[in-house]
């Protein structure tokens, strides 16, 4: 695998393939899919946040005219607890055939007990509220505080923690070291605890799904997910019909972060749409994507960091207690494997803690966890460093991770790109400019750095020569946040074509081979190797072509600007075969030119980033504003800045969201009270500057491109570097999110002292 | 119950659609007269993913009748290109990388077409305040401000 250089198309901002279609409102997302006899489902949900159903009668509904078909768990394929864990990629079974439809206790309000299908959406509806569910009522508990007290009502009486039934459903830890001799040789120690509150990926199209079952059990799915093979597996599990007769086609997705990795809608409607007859189309409403859909979790974490007078940190302890909602599953692996990692910490103590509570399942978004460790860690170490009288970044440079250090959750550093992340931040015009007047606002700058790991993983890729002499990529991943793009600039580089005879396909499960997931920051890593592999093979056979027609041997043949050319005139004097002049003979030349490759990728390396944000405080209103922030992020190699650019700016504004504003609030009867986008206030375009972008490329030796996984990162350092402003700005720290207005005038009623500038 | 008859023009062409009297515009045109671009987000005219303009006024779709546009021009996104050609706006939004899912993208586009009707030439602050009522999760709203700005200035100039 060579590193491509002297490029035409890899870092060229070139037009997405599929841009055309979603510009003009052709683009078929999920709800816009319909077919011929096509009838509506949809779901009874419980009201309550935990409570045992005792029993449920669907009669009444059934009888109701238009009402084609009603399932509850009974027609769901049970996976029992006893037996252990049934693991589909990171989710067990177990919690999935419970979390699609309530067996025998309804976990949180919103969780699904029974769906119908009839002619019409609103004839369902009214069919559900006929369905009578014999609940039992039980205590309940949301907050992590809540969950773990010693008479917390239990979610799943089977779980023991320290021997105990507990609500606390896992734990891992990462060591190195010692922390207790680290913490002696402490001159200075800070210990501080956070709370950050669960929030929604908030992607604006919600989950919708179309399915048809054919008599003969053959099943069409077309939905929106962040996996077709995902779609496709846990169907398969959930209503017990083999894979090879489910194929699902993924839709154009209307966003995702991690929230469309797993199944709710597609299960009921497989099995609706068998027990009707009938092609079944299923789309939730905003509020059932609120109440009943991942957000991530909400947290409670404590962080001590002790370093010496010099600077450099010696011991760090960090406890992370994030909440999993009804069933076990929260990101603890990224709150505690990746918070204190961009540092060279010799003793190192990370817990991280899974905690069951009457919430909504959480669901992976973007980093899962990261961002909430590195907001415990990112806001400590700034007292820190404000203790031992250092520039914030300066004391990042000292203690930074770089090839060598071995990382707390295990890995020795190959050559990464953190220091260069520091170092750009701090030669930014941004981290040099003055705050500037706030005319009675208050002004402040924080930084902030994050790490996220990266995946690889299994892809798959077919690359088709068309008889016209141009390229067809059909690759397996859903495309969210245009890695077409991506992939059309490498095989377009590689075959030295125009980039526009290339065209870009996602593949349904039938079609292409296995691929995993759209996450995990892992899909151009992973696909720009199998495109770039079997592209390399199609040159191969473009070489033994043209070597037969001119009676040559291949190795005389080498490839370039889209033509065979002899190496040398050693070779022969031939003229240039193109490629479509390959391809107009390749019916006499042995067929048709294609090639594929399936792999299990591997050499993703973890990708650092670091951001300078400022803040301006109303002091009246306590409504706290970002007026500029700068992203800096080592992205391996940019291969179309333009979307490596959107990556970053988007995750740095729902980083701002979360810090700001976003949170779930519960009503007294344990049920989320802002389920609309009015009152669950993402960032709207008026409550954001530009985001400024720098991207540091430490190519990925691993990668024909030297591709890193760039998705993730930007949200990781952002809750940290607003608190870190806002603490700036007012001298005050906040040791809770969201830091919305009624909690900044809170702070601001208390004795004041500014910062000095 | 019975549905009702509306007569209205849709992207400059006449229409004749039937509907329920509690339809929305947006279930109608994404249901009978099957015109997807518009998305729906919420339903409740918080999102903006459905926009649309009625008599050149930017509207929710999901908050309007679908009764109400008896008689009345409505454009979508699917009116905004001249045929082959597409709308400046259209182009430099694919130029200038201003979507990443695109779900939000038809609705941002109404909306910014019908700004720069309103104001050939608005300040940044002008663009971000117009569009606050288009939520976008993907892309941190940069590309898309940069993208109208971009489009208002080369139409000014020709
Ligand atoms: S669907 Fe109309 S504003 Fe969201
Ligand atoms: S591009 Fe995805 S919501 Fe705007």
């Amino acid at each position: 695998m060579n590193l491509v250089t002297n490029n035409k198309w890899i870092g060229q901002r070139t037009i997405r393939p599929d841009g055309m279609d979603k510009v003009t409102g052709r683009a078929q997302f999920a709800a816009d899919t319909t077919m011929p006899g096509q009838i509506w489902g949809k779901v009874l949900r419980s009201p309550h946040p935990h409570a045992r159903i005792r029993s449920i009668d669907t009669s009444k509904a059934e009888k109701l005219p238009g009402v084609k078909a009603v399932v509850t768990s009974k027609d769901i394929v049970d996976f029992p607890i006893e037996k252990g864990a049934v693991m589909l990629g990171i989710q067990d079974m177990r919690w999935m055939c419970r979390n699609v439809m309530a067996r025998d206790k309804a976990l949180f309000p919103g969780h699904p007990v029974a769906a119908v299908a009839a002619t019409t959406e609103a004839i369902a509806a009214e069919a559900c509220k006929l369905i009578e569910v014999d609940y039992e009522v039980l205590p309940w508990a949301i907050e992590i505080d809540d969950a773990l007290k010693s008479d917390a009502p239990i979610l799943h009486e089977f779980n023991k923690f320290d021997g105990k039934p507990s609500n606390i459903v896992g734990r891992l830890e990462h060591k190195k070291g010692d922390i207790e001799q680290g913490f002696k040789k402490a001159d200075i120690v800070i210990e501080r605890t956070f709370t950050t509150r669960p929030v929604h990926q908030g992607y604006i199209e919600p989950h919708a799904c179309l399915i048809s079952v054919a008599p003969d059990g053959k099943t069409t799915i077309w939905s929106s997910s962040q996996g077709q093979f995902m779609v496709r597996a846990m169907t398969a599990y959930l209503t017990g019909i083999p894979q090879s007769d489910i194929r699902a086609i993924p839709a154009e997705i209307g966003g995702g972060f991690g929230g469309k990795t797993i199944v709710y809608l597609e299960p009921l409607a497989t099995l609706l749409a068998k027990k009707s007859g009938r092609p079944v189309k299923m789309v939730m409403t905003r509020e059932e994507v609120m109440r009943a859909t991942g957000p991530t979790s909400g947290s409670k974490s404590t962080v001590k960091i002790g370093a010496t007078k010099d600077g450099r940190i010696v011991a760090a302890h960090g406890t992370f207690y994030l909440q999993a909602g009804a069933f076990p599953g929260s990101p603890i692996r990224g709150a505690a494997g990746c918070s204190l990692t961009p540092y060279d910490i010799p003793n190192l103590l990370s817990e991280g803690y899974d905690v069951c509570s009457n919430r909504s399942k959480v669901a992976a978004y973007r980093a899962p966890g990261a961002p909430i460790g590195a907001y415990a860690v990112e806001c400590v170490l700034d007292e820190v460093a404000e203790a031992l009288k250092m520039d914030p970044l300066d004391f990042r440079l000292k203690n930074a991770a770089k090839e060598g250090t071995k990382a707390a959750h295990g890995p020795v550093f190959p050559r990464i790109g953190y220091i260069e992340t520091v170092e750009a931040a701090k030669a930014s015009p941004h981290y040099a400019a003055p705050l500037g007047d706030g005319h009675g606002k208050l002004r402040g700058r924080g930084t902030a750095s994050g790490f996220w790991f990266n995946a690889g993983g299994e892809s798959s890729a077919q690359v088709n020569i068309t008889e016209d002499g141009n390229v067809v990529v059909t690759t397996g991943h859903p495309d969210i946040g245009g890695s077409r793009a991506g992939i059309a600039n490498i095989c377009a580089e590689l075959l030295g074509i125009d980039y526009r005879r290339v065209s870009v396909i996602i593949g349904d499960t039938q079609t292409v081979g296995f691929s995993n997931l759209t996450g995990g920051s892992r899909v151009l890593f992973a696909s720009a190797m199998v495109v770039t592999q079997s592209t390399e093979k199609i040159i191969q056979t473009l070489r033994e072509r043209a070597a037969k027609i001119w009676e040559i041997d291949p190795e005389a043949v080498k490839w370039e600007n889209g033509a065979a050319h002899p190496v040398s005139p050693n070779a022969g004097q031939f003229e240039p075969l193109t490629l479509e002049e390959l391809a107009e003979k390749a019916p006499a030349m042995g067929g048709p030119i294609g090639a594929g490759v399936q792999l299990n990728t591997q050499g993703a390396d973890g990708g650092f980033g670091t951001h300078v944000c400022d803040v301006e405080i109303d002091v009246d209103l306590g409504i706290a504003r970002v007026i500029r922030y700068t992203a800096v992020q080592d992205v391996g190699r940019a291969i179309h800045p333009g979307y490596v650019e959107g990556q970053l700016q988007g995750g740095v504004a729902q980083g701002i969201g979360w810090a700001l504003n976003e949170e779930y609030i519960y009503t007294k009867e344990g049920k989320v009270d802002n389920p609309g986008f009015l009152d669950y206030r993402m960032p709207v375009c008026s409550d954001l500057p530009m985001i400024d972008c720098i991207m540091v490329e430490i190519p990925n030796p691993k990668h024909p491109q030297g591709v890193k996984g760039v998705g993730e990162v930007p949200l990781v350092p952002v809750m940290a570097a607003v608190a870190n402003a806002i603490y700036n700005a007012l001298g005050k720290r906040f040791y809770a999110l969201p830091m919305s207005p009624p909690k900044v005038l809170e702070k601001l009623e208390g004795p004041m002292q500014q910062a000095a500038e | 119950m019975a549905k009702v008859h509306v007569t209205t023009s849709i992207n400059g062409e006449p229409m004749e659609f039937l509907c329920e009297p509690s339809d929305t515009m947006l279930d109608a045109l994404r249901g009978p007269l099957a015109l997807t671009g518009s998305k729906e987000g919420c339903a409740s005219g918080d999102c903006g993913a459905c926009s649309i303009t009625v008599d050149d006024r930017l509207v929710c779709s999901c908050l309007m009748l679908a009764v109400e546009s008896e008689g009345h021009e409505i454009r979508t996104i699917e009116g905004l290109a001249q045929g082959e050609k597409l709308h400046p706006l259209q182009q430099k939004f694919l130029e200038m990388a201003a979507l990443q899912c695109g779900i939000c993208t038809s609705g941002m586009l109404v909306a910014s077409d019908a700004l720069l009707k309103k104001n050939p030439d608005p300040s940044e602050e002008e663009v971000r305040f117009w569009l606050a009522g288009n939520l976008c999760r993907c892309t941190g709203y940069d590309k898309i401000v940069r993208a109208v700005m971009e489009t208002a200035a080369e139409m000014r100039a020709q």
